[in-house]
């Protein structure tokens, strides 16, 4: 049973819509990969999820977010304030700016299951040394007095972790974790994360730009287009036979061992901003293959495409 | 091939602190490096965040003055250069900067943006539309400012900057680390066509060991400011534990080949409090009392790596 589904959501600032029927789900030890280049609309998705849009003056237009079966629009504020940091973690992109440079590592964890579990400072400060040490810092109660900068952009990141598994959640919202970081680093974290989710039955919505994270980490992979879902489903079939031009295009950006030089082409052009988003396909000005059909018609479905699997036309 | 750039012991040491009570600390950024680079070939270098690859392609166009070490560009000894001499050699080499927010001046035009480096060598700069286009930008866009502009399109300002005086040797630091997965292949896919029409020469920095081999010649492996091994082809199986390490972070878009990522554990040791040894002891997997005790030097084979216990060819 999925613990977070968001279903149909449409999501607008102001009068522009941003995000149209975007519909996924993630269950108690399943990892579900969201990607898409910037600008697609992850991140906005993201705070669909957690019921943050009015932060940044956004609205869910249509459809619904169910946080363990009960509809986020439903609650009050107070109670969907309860859900976060308890009951959903949030690990942001950018640990050098999701700690505070001013309080030591220690009182910024600490705080969360002070707040969210009722603990003493001492229980937490146990709970907080605890969870470092699981998440494979050497010497936490030192550490748990050091400032931020006095340590790596890897460290802080697991910091960050800490932070969002110290309610203890159910669910965890990772925004691009890794991208920030050095490759051996990103492959402990992504290491870390995936244990996460095995030994504590944990729910995992990953972000990403990085078809490779995808592979090597996720059960289900949901590809997000200029505000769109491209496509759906779990990761080995998808990856042996993507159905979206979008997705072959995503997975052949990386170069892997062996690729023939001159192989790499990229996407040509970028994701259109949302004042200017294209008729039909959204994705048809960059598509190798998209037709006068594409133009003019918005495809449904999963895959998302007049032509899946690059059919011949 | 007769040799653009050779580099013979180079090291750069960095002093920093001391005052009233305390003592400079001194770490050695850089440390005896040496390497050659053929006209028209591409060198990468790689190696995570601190190993001193971004203080080694500053001290290649010495932005920073060396401690030590021989320079030699097209022949002539650079370190021994004037001010107003190196200025003109400067000419015939560019950097292209990993940031393409901060690299560029916010309000500047791209048309000032492209005039600078003529107005440095008191040239007259030509129409600023030729030099967009050579790089994949509509010649229109010459009024904009960077604000106007997305990651990928900066960068290709960048490059185009980096190219205004037709250098023989572009030192690439890191171009596409702040990019998307999607862009950062457009930009590699640019850099190798502009390769090829204009014979240069690269010397690309990056963290990403897959990128490197796909992109690059030959690669020079750093830890912690020293090479550990000379790669003498891309796809040449690493012989140091530390490169084995590097390959196998790496994030291979195929969920049939997931793998234990993370063969690295531990943190990097401080620069400025290195062990005796080899500097990767801490974190190998084959280290030995030997390598904990002594520093191996880079053997001056086909294959050169610094290794007591390398791995099988």
């Amino acid at each position: 049973m999925s613990l977070l589904q968001l279903a149909d959501v449409s999501v607008s600032i102001g009068q522009v819509a941003l995000l149209d029927r975007i519909s996924l789900s993630v269950g108690k030890g399943e990892i579900l990969g969201l990607v898409g280049e910037s600008g697609s609309g992850k991140s906005l998705t993201a705070l669909a999820a957690m019921g943050l849009l009015p932060l940044i003056g956004g609205r869910i237009t249509g459809g619904a977010v169910a946080f363990d079966g009960q509809d986020m629009a439903a609650m009050t504020e107070v109670q969907r304030r309860s859900l976060r940091g308890r009951r959903i973690g949030f690990v942001s992109q950018n640990p050098m700016t999701a700690l505070d440079p001013v309080t030591r590592i220690g009182a910024q964890i600490d705080v969360v299951s002070r707040l969210h579990l009722g603990l003493t400072r001492a229980q937490a400060r146990a709970r907080t040394v605890d969870l470092l040490t699981q998440l494979r810092i050497p010497e936490a109660a030192t550490v748990a007095e050091a400032w931020p900068h006095q340590l790596s952009g890897g460290m802080k990141q697991r910091i960050v972790i800490a932070m969002a598994l110290a309610g203890d959640p159910d669910l965890i919202i990772a925004d691009e974790p890794t991208t920030a970081l050095d490759v051996t680093v990103q492959a402990q974290i992504i290491q870390i994360l995936g244990a996460l989710v095995r030994e504590r039955g944990l729910a995992l919505l990953l972000i990403t730009h990085d078809m490779g994270v995808v592979a090597q980490l996720c059960d289900r992979v949901a590809v997000l287009y200029a505000g769109r879902l491209a496509e759906e489903g779990p990761t080995a079939p998808i990856f042996a036979a993507p159905g979206h031009p979008y997705t072959r295009a995503l997975i052949g950006c990386i170069p892997t061992e062996g690729m023939a030089k001159g192989a790499l082409q990229g996407i040509p052009g970028t994701v259109p901003g949302a004042l200017a988003f294209p008729s039909g396909c959204r994705f048809h000005p960059r598509c190798p293959q998209a037709q006068a059909l594409c133009r003019a018609e918005a495809p449904q479905g999963n895959p998302a495409c007049h032509f899946p699997g690059g059919a011949d036309v | 091939m007769s040799d653009l750039l050779s580099v013979t012991g180079l090291t750069k040491r960095f002093q920093s602190g001391g005052g009233l009570f305390q003592r400079p600390r001194a770490m050695m950024a850089v440390r005896e490096v040496s390497f050659t680079l053929a006209r028209g070939e591409v060198l990468g270098v790689v190696g995570e965040s601190g190993c001193g690859k971004s203080t080694l392609a500053r001290l290649v166009l010495r932005l920073i003055e060396p401690t030590g070490g021989e320079l030699r560009f097209d022949g002539t000894d650079l370190r021994a250069l004037s001010p107003a001499a190196l200025r003109k050699m400067r000419q015939r080499m560019a950097m292209v900067f990993q940031d393409p927010y901060s690299s560029l001046d916010p309000r500047f035009t791209l048309a000032q943006i492209l005039a600078e480096p003529f107005a440095v060598q008191g040239q007259t700069p030509p129409d600023p539309g030729a030099m967009l286009e050579t790089v994949g930008l509509p010649a229109t866009m010459a009024q904009s400012h960077p604000h106007q502009l997305s990651g990928g399109q900066r960068q290709r300002v960048g490059i185009a900057r980096a190219l205004a005086l037709s250098p023989d040797l572009v030192v690439l630091d890191e171009p596409t680390a702040s990019l998307d997965v999607s862009i950062q292949a457009q930009i590699v896919a640019l850099l190798t066509r502009l390769r090829q029409d204009r014979g240069l020469t690269y010397l690309f920095i990056s963290h990403d060991l897959g990128l490197v081999r796909y992109f690059c010649d030959r690669v020079l492996v750093m830890y912690l400011g020293a090479v550990v091994e000379v790669l003498p082809r891309a796809d040449a199986p690493p012989r140091h534990p530390y490169t084995a390490a590097l390959q196998a972070s790496a994030f291979v878009p195929d969920p049939a080949q997931r793998r234990t990522l993370a063969a690295l554990t531990g943190e990097i040791p401080s620069p400025f409090d290195l062990p005796p040894g080899c500097a990767f002891a801490g974190r190998c997997p084959r280290a030995s009392d030997l390598c904990r005790t002594r520093r191996p030097a880079l053997d001056q084979g086909p294959h050169p790596v610094a290794c007591f216990h390398p791995l099988k060819d």
